[in-house]
């Protein structure tokens, strides 16, 4: 390990940044990047008039949006300079860190609850941290270290290492759960479960952890783990008249919006919808519906396939990798991504119920942009990494 | 080994999550491209919001262009929701100003300015029918002083405002107050609202009886509509449509406004007449009708009531009172809704059912005082024995008894009760053709259709009711247990169906089951005096715009012809003048200056009144005029007012007196309502701010 430190430090930081950059997978940055511009433009769309007729700034919203980025940029550019192999050493402060974070949101004074989930850190100058989005990467690294640890690419995680994995990633989702973000759990446990699943792991663990997921929500549901605020999310999603001001109101006004914007859209910043700010939190976890409406099915079906995009050049990656590792790093961060965006566009659509999770790289939020924008850059590091 | 499983369960992740992309696409797909037409109305229902302004309603004149009904400017209050709601105490303040002020009481105003959304299903009443951005009226009968408080301290009634808007009036300038013809107007109900075909927007006032609901779509006209997109806290961010209101045209009516207000007073007096000489006479009924036309010249109805409460805001007293039998049901009008038996007027009908039955019109008949029918005796009028005389005679003097004879005589060749094949009903079938038991088609709601208890009748009365004949003892009233009306009960269960000698003889003097209504019977008797021909009683002459251009005419319209021929028409204009001259009018008429022919009817009625007194007969007088020249038709109804010739000829005089011009035993042409060559047909030109202005009537 002190080697490759070495090696390291004897490089030019010029040509490292270099070779880095001409290494980086071209598909990938540039829909990553469309993807930011969009929504860039979209939290934009969604925030400017309502904040002008409140005698607001109207780029309040787009500053802060512009700087999130630039920061996210950042981390994720940091991400790939060190070689992800080397992330291992950092898994455990990481981790470490999330733990604790997610144990502050809990206490009361410190965390902040917003849309019934106490999901927030608040600092002096109105700065709010999630650290349940600093656990996904912790869990994601962390498992992925622990099922690729001392074997190559041949050999098998054995009953045990898969149980280490569960349990090192039991605790921040334990601690997620009493939140309660039932969103983040269920893309959580997705990432999981495909690390497992292509670690080369016995299926019966796949299978099992399946079934575990199932009959979890069941009782969780049952038991009134579930809290109220949830069983009405999912009530609404079933019957949206059911609660037609609270929850059954955002779903129905979300899939108007959305349906209203028709094949071409109404163009951007002209969606009355938007502009008449009928669906709450539009520039966060509702920004699919701007798309929806301003920019139709062109703009809005673009954006799906960018994802698709982003997907299928990780699974790339994912594939020609040698190193175990770091393929579970890239199906990791992939169902993360995948399950989030499924979650959050379906429940713009009444596809899924209502979780509140923001659409990745889009959506307005600063803890949400730098983890995925470090997702990304471990996307990158490994690509860089297995030419 | 390990490496395919990994690699075969990397595939399967990523198929798996490129699905669900294309479950994504789909979805997407489905609601904006398969179903963005739905999602689109629904967004445009969530955005917009119309704002109403109604159009100015059309005026209703007269046949001269005065205004009848008409929308004047009144001074209202309104309240802004927009402002008081953002008060810091949601205008609790500035309401309770407003309801010292305007001395109303404070919970009638927060419950008018509640929208009727916001307001528990039930407990409604009251409410804004309106939307928000609306200023909501208060009150639209506000004084200048009131007004000018509120304008001059728009500081303490923020959100207050006085406005002019228009209220429905009654200028009432030639004295009149047609109101049963009228109707009037009030807000849209529910029912109206849910009702695509009407198109009728909330706080529109729409026409609710009379000749305000009969030509409501003209009178109306169409409001403005202001289109604005709100946001989600209802701010208006934008206006996406305006349209001006666009006035309704006016409707000029065949009343004239002078002989309006003398029918009127002419009822009310006959009215008051009958009741000073011991007659309930609890209501009653008076038209006019261009015999040439079937023009509706005047029409009025006793007891009435002020039309302007509905513009006050109808207190729920008075809205009781309106259909109250203790106040006489003033919202009924009487002269085309209330039936009547038409007694000794429908001889004129008989007359020619007779003529029909081969019976000479100039022969004489045996007029007794009683006739002896099986076993019941029918007494003549007063139990008179008049001797034996002609026919024109027995019309004059009205007798009864000839009429019994000859119906009984007809009931027994049409069998009797074993009643033969080929049927005559030579009454029933004349009376029908005169239009009995049919609707005269006035082009005013609600009219009735009376009552022709022919065969048919007797039959489905019979099959309606024969539970209750056969089980009589245990269902009726206790003080209906009486013997005879148990006897006649139960002769109606065994053969109810049977038309029965008492029946036909009944029937020939227009008594037992026989009703008509006062129009009704001036139609047919304008027939009579036109020579034969029945038009269709019409109120309204012309729709107008407000520009004066004729949208619409109502010409006559011929509805049928009486049964009688030219000889059956000259005998009833001799014996119906002869009736004037030296019959049952003659104490009114005989010296008049005008030739009046008509016929009295004094109708027995069965029943008893509230109070337990025994019911008084029907006055009833129908004629025409001048009688060599026939021109009008007047008839006067007034119910439980005794002799047809008291209180109903004495009111049809006064009718005439104003016609004509009849001052004393002369005539003065000057003072006549219309020229000698009758009412013009001309289209009047509609003026009524000048003509208001003129008669210089400020209400």
């Amino acid at each position: 390990m002190s080697s490759l430190n070495n090696s390291f430090r004897t490089r030019s930081r010029t040509d490292s940044i270099r070779r880095n950059l001409s290494g980086f997978d071209k598909w990938l940055t540039l829909a990553v990047l469309l993807l930011l511009i969009m929504g860039t433009l979209l939290v934009w769309a969604a925030t400017r008039t309502w904040f002008s007729s409140q005698g607001l700034d109207p780029q309040y919203y787009l500053k802060r949006h512009v700087l999130n980025i630039f920061i996210g940029v950042l981390l994720s550019y940091g991400t790939t300079l060190i070689d992800y192999r080397l992330l291992r050493a950092y898994t455990p402060i990481v981790w470490g860190l999330g733990v604790l974070g997610l144990i502050a949101v809990l206490i009361p004074g410190v965390g902040s609850t917003v849309n019934g989930a106490r999901a927030w850190i608040s600092f002096p100058g109105g700065f709010q941290v999630q650290p349940a989005e600093l656990s996904k990467i912790a869990i994601i690294v962390g498992i992925a270290m622990l099922l690729a640890e001392k074997r190559d690419i041949d050999a098998n995680p054995t009953d045990k290492d898969v149980l280490k994995a569960l349990a090192l990633s039991a605790i921040p989702i334990l601690l997620i759960l009493v939140q309660p973000d039932l969103g983040t759990v269920v893309i959580i446990s997705a990432a999981i479960v495909a690390i497992i699943a292509v670690s080369g792991a016995p299926t019966r663990w796949i299978v099992g952890l399946l079934l575990l997921a199932v009959l979890g929500g069941f009782v969780a549901v049952k038991a009134g783990v579930v809290s109220d605020y949830q069983v009405k999310r999912l009530t609404a999603f079933v019957d949206p008249s059911a609660d037609p001001q609270q929850s059954g109101y955002q779903i129905r006004q979300s899939r108007i919006t959305i349906g209203s914007g028709g094949f071409l859209g109404k163009g951007l910043f002209n969606g009355p919808q938007t502009n008449g700010r009928f669906v709450p939190e539009q520039q966060t976890d509702f920004i699919f519906t701007v798309a929806g409406e301003e920019l139709g099915f062109l703009g809005a079906g673009f954006i799906l396939v960018l994802f698709a995009v982003i997907f299928l050049r990780a699974f790339m990656i994912a594939r020609r990798t040698t190193d175990l590792f770091g393929r579970l790093v890239c199906v990791g961060v992939i169902a993360w991504f995948a399950f989030q965006t499924f979650e959050n566009v379906g429940m713009c659509m009444g596809l899924v119920p209502m979780t509140g999770v923001p659409l990745p790289f889009v959506s307005y939020g600063g803890s949400s942009m730098f983890a995925n924008l470090v997702g990304f850059g471990l996307l990158q590091n490994v690509h860089v990494r297995s030419r | 080994m390990s490496s395919q499983r990994s690699r075969l369960n990397l595939v399967i992740v990523q198929t798996l999550i490129i699905s669900l992309m294309f479950a994504l696409l789909g979805r997407l797909f489905y609601l904006q491209v398969a179903n963005t037409t739905a999602y689109k109305d629904a967004a445009l229902s969530i955005q917009s919001r119309d704002i109403i302004t109604p159009a100015l309603r059309g005026a209703i004149t007269d046949s001269s262009g005065l205004p009848l009904a008409m929308d004047r400017p009144g001074l209202a209050i309104t309240v802004d929701r927009s402002v008081i709601d953002k008060q810091p105490d949601k205008g609790v303040a500035v309401l309770t100003r407003v309801s010292n002020l305007l001395k109303l009481p404070y919970a009638d105003l927060w419950q008018g300015t509640r929208l009727c959304g916001e307001l528990a299903i039930g407990k409604r009443s009251g409410c804004w029918n309106g939307t928000r951005f609306q200023a909501i009226p208060i009150t639209k009968q506000a004084t200048q002083p009131q007004a000018l408080v509120i304008l001059e301290n728009s500081d303490i009634y923020a959100g207050v405002n006085a406005e002019t808007v228009p209220v429905r009036s009654y200028p009432s300038l030639a004295g009149e107050l047609p109101v049963h013809v009228l109707g009037y107007v009030g807000g849209v109900s529910e029912a109206d609202l849910t009702d695509p075909t009407k198109g009728f927007y909330r706080n529109e006032s729409v026409g609710k009886s009379g000749l305000e609901y009969m030509y409501d779509d003209y009178l109306r006209g169409t409001p403005g509509i202001k289109t604005v997109i709100v946001d989600r806290k209802e701010s208006v961010t934008q206006t996406s449509q305006n349209t001006q209101p666009i006035p309704g045209d006016n409707l000029v009516t065949n009343i004239n406004a002078s002989l309006q207000a003398a029918t009127e007073k002419a009822l009310n007096r006959a009215v008051l007449n009958s009741r000073s000489m011991g007659y309930h006479a609890d209501s009653g009924a008076a038209i006019v009708l261009n015999v040439k036309s079937g023009a509706v010249l005047s029409m009025a109805s006793w007891p009435t009531y002020d039309p302007n409460m509905f513009q006050k805001g109808l207190t729920v007293k008075q809205a009781k009172d309106l259909f109250s039998e203790a106040t006489g049901v003033p919202a009924l009008s009487r002269a085309i809704q209330g039936t009547y038996a038409p007694a000794s007027t429908f001889k004129a009908l008989s007359v020619v059912a007779a003529s029909k039955a081969k019976y000479s019109l100039n022969a004489s008949y045996k007029c007794p005082s009683t006739v002896k029918i099986g076993n019941r005796v029918f007494k003549n009028f007063e139990a008179k024995n008049e001797g034996t005389i002609n026919m024109e005679q027995a019309i004059a003097v009205s007798c009864d008894t000839i009429w019994y004879q000859i119906a009984y005589d007809e009931w027994v060749r049409d069998g009797g009760l074993s009643p033969k094949s080929n049927l005559k009903d030579y009454f029933f079938l004349n009376a029908k053709n005169f239009g009995v038991g049919k609707k005269t088609g006035i082009d005013l709601p609600g009219e009735s259709t009376g009552r022709l208890p022919d065969r048919n009748w007797k039959e489905n009365y019979w099959k309606a009711n024969k539970n209750f004949f056969c089980n009589y003892q245990a269902r009726a009233a206790k003080k209906d247990l009486t013997p005879y009306l148990i006897a006649i009960a139960h002769e109606n269960c065994i053969d109810g169906y049977m038309l029965r000698a008492g029946d036909a003889v009944n029937f020939s003097i227009g008594q037992g089951d026989t009703l008509v209504s006062p129009l009704q019977l001036v139609t047919m008797y304008a027939a009579i005096a036109n020579g034969g021909t029945l038009y269709k009683p019409q109120v309204a002459r012309a729709v107008v715009t407000p520009q004066g251009k004729v949208v619409k005419e109502f010409k006559p319209e011929i509805t049928g012809k009486i049964p009688a021929t030219s000889s059956d028409l000259a005998f009833l204009h001799r014996a119906l003048r002869a009736v004037a001259t030296r019959g049952t009018g003659a104490g009114l008429f005989a010296n008049f200056p005008v030739q009046v022919s008509g016929k009295t009817g004094t109708g027995q009625v069965l029943g008893r009144n509230t109070n337990g007194s025994a019911k008084d007969d029907t006055s009833w007088f129908v004629s025409y005029a001048p009688s060599n020249k026939p021109q009008y038709a007047v008839v006067m109804m007034v119910s439980q007012g005794g002799f047809g010739a008291a209180a109903s000829g004495g009111g049809v005089k006064d009718i005439y007196s104003a016609l004509f011009g009849v001052k004393g035993n002369t005539v003065d042409p000057k003072a006549a309502i219309f020229p000698l060559s009758g009412p013009s047909s001309a289209i009047p030109k509609i003026d009524t701010k000048s003509a208001v202005a003129a008669k210089g009537v400020t209400k």
